[in-house]
């Protein structure tokens, strides 16, 4: 049998849609770890990003930081906080954010850092101050590359979001990590497919608001992607 | 920390890094074999780039653990499932950084090659992959280190590695094993991220060593390119 048909063997079966183990909720939880997380991660390091661009001081422990960050691995940092800290909404929450940060905080350093400094002169030259420099002009320039660290951020909370299941949190991951300790490969493959719609229509999401916020005069310009 | 639990499973500990280490690595090279080709064909013909690009990035989007599980009634538990979509991340990274490798190569080099009577592959093999290599190797080392990181998650389907350390310190509540698993993780990326350093230096002799420019360049990559791939 292949994938396909294990998991729409699984799904097409009614009692998944229903209670508070059922696909609609379990969905729902996944969004909502998604989003709280990403939102405290864009909180702090959006506005770190910018002004690290824009003062060019710790440049260098940006660019490190992103490098050291794909080296932790998230199964081992999720185990060694719950059995340390015990289950609660920290032991996720905090590796969550914590993992979402670096690709954010380094895209939003280098979009601001990356303005071409002529426009950079053009926006003092007419009597800018530093702020209004950074709000109307560097970040406008800088938002593709803010957005698309945002996205990497949720492509990462995403992933991290489903293998925390193995540590007890809800969401789409129960099914898989569930399933695999019962051996019913249906439930596991069915998760695994929802996981795939929900990552692919985050992804979708942030295409859509890179549409939006890029500033008219730049559509032409942006890179491929 | 137990400190005496190290040594008493050494035997342990040195089998599940090279599982490890074979499973990060052979993804990444992969992903290397076949980005250049596929990275050279995009630099050539333009239009090609922004499909291959989406596809890679579409690719990447979708959660390892996912991934495995698709793959699982067609290769089975074995490291095939894992070694798979670890490629397909890396191409997420690896190819931007072939192509822009590709087009790092200045024009009068290009020119200079063709007016010497260099063919089209001569000058692709001996001038423009050669000049490419600080980029693409850029690439490689995002590729490996991720690779090896995210290979721990293959534990949970039952394809062994260091991850084996995360799931049974887990069960046995054993902080230790963890701890060792994970720092053992975080060395090996970088043991292979410093091979992968020394290889650039070794490849490209004509680089200014010293230079601090080269070496930011080279610690940063392509840095949208870079970023928008990583983990999964």
């Amino acid at each position: 049998m292949s994938f396909l048909s294990y998991a729409w063997n699984w799904l097409k079966e009614p009692q998944q849609w229903h209670g508070a183990d059922g696909i609609p909720a379990r969905i729902l939880e996944q969004l909502g770890y998604t989003a709280l997380s990403l939102i405290i991660a864009a909180a702090i390091a959006v506005p770190l990003g910018i002004l690290i661009g824009h003062s060019g001081r710790g440049a260098v422990a940006v660019v490190n930081l992103a490098n050291a960050w794909r080296s932790i691995p998230t199964l081992g940092l999720l185990v060694l906080l719950v059995i340390t800290l015990g289950f609660s909404p920290l032991s996720w929450l905090v590796p969550l954010v914590v993992l979402a940060i670096p690709p954010i905080l380094v895209n939003a350093y280098e979009g601001v850092a990356g303005v071409d400094p002529e426009l950079k002169d053009a926006a003092r030259g007419m009597g800018m101050t530093p702020w209004q420099q950074i709000r109307k002009v560097e970040v406008p320039v800088a938002a593709p590359l803010i957005v698309l660290g945002l996205r990497t951020g949720a492509i990462f909370v995403v992933a991290t979001a489903t293998i925390a299941a193995y540590i007890g949190l809800g969401g789409l991951g129960r099914y898989i990590i569930d399933g695999l300790a019962t051996e019913n490969y249906g439930e596991v493959a069915g998760g695994a497919a929802l996981v795939v719609v929900l990552a692919l229509a985050v992804q979708a999401f942030f295409i859509l608001v890179r549409r939006l916020v890029v500033p008219v005069g730049l559509r032409q310009q942006g890179r491929p992607s | 920390m137990m400190w005496s639990w190290i040594p008493s499973n050494a035997a342990l500990i040195r089998q599940l890094t090279l599982e490890s280490a074979y499973l990060g690595i052979v993804p990444a090279l992969l992903g290397l074999v076949i980005s250049v080709p596929l990275g050279i064909a995009c630099a050539r013909w333009k239009w090609f780039y922004p499909p291959v690009l989406s596809a890679a990035s579409i690719l990447y989007a979708l959660p390892s653990l996912a991934l495995f599980i698709v793959l699982i009634p067609y290769t089975g538990i074995t490291d095939t499932t894992v070694i798979i979509p670890l490629t397909l991340f890396s191409l997420c990274v690896l190819v931007p950084n072939v192509v822009d490798g590709m087009r790092s190569v200045p024009e009068p080099v290009r020119q200079a090659a063709t007016a010497m009577g260099f063919g089209a592959l001569r000058r692709l093999v001996q001038v423009e992959l050669p000049i490419a290599v600080p980029i693409v190797i850029a690439g490689l080392r995002v590729a490996v280190v991720s690779s090896i990181s995210l290979a721990s998650v293959g534990q949970l389907i039952g394809v062994s590695s260091l991850g084996y350390l995360f799931t049974d310190g887990f069960q046995r509540d054993f902080p230790t094993e963890i701890v060792v698993g994970g720092v053992l993780v975080i060395a090996l990326a970088l043991v292979c991220d410093l091979l992968l350093v020394l290889a650039t230096r070794l490849l490209t002799p004509w680089r200014p060593r010293r230079s601090r420019r080269a070496a930011r360049d080279l610690a940063i990559g392509q840095p949208a390119a870079v970023l928008s791939g990583g983990a999964g």
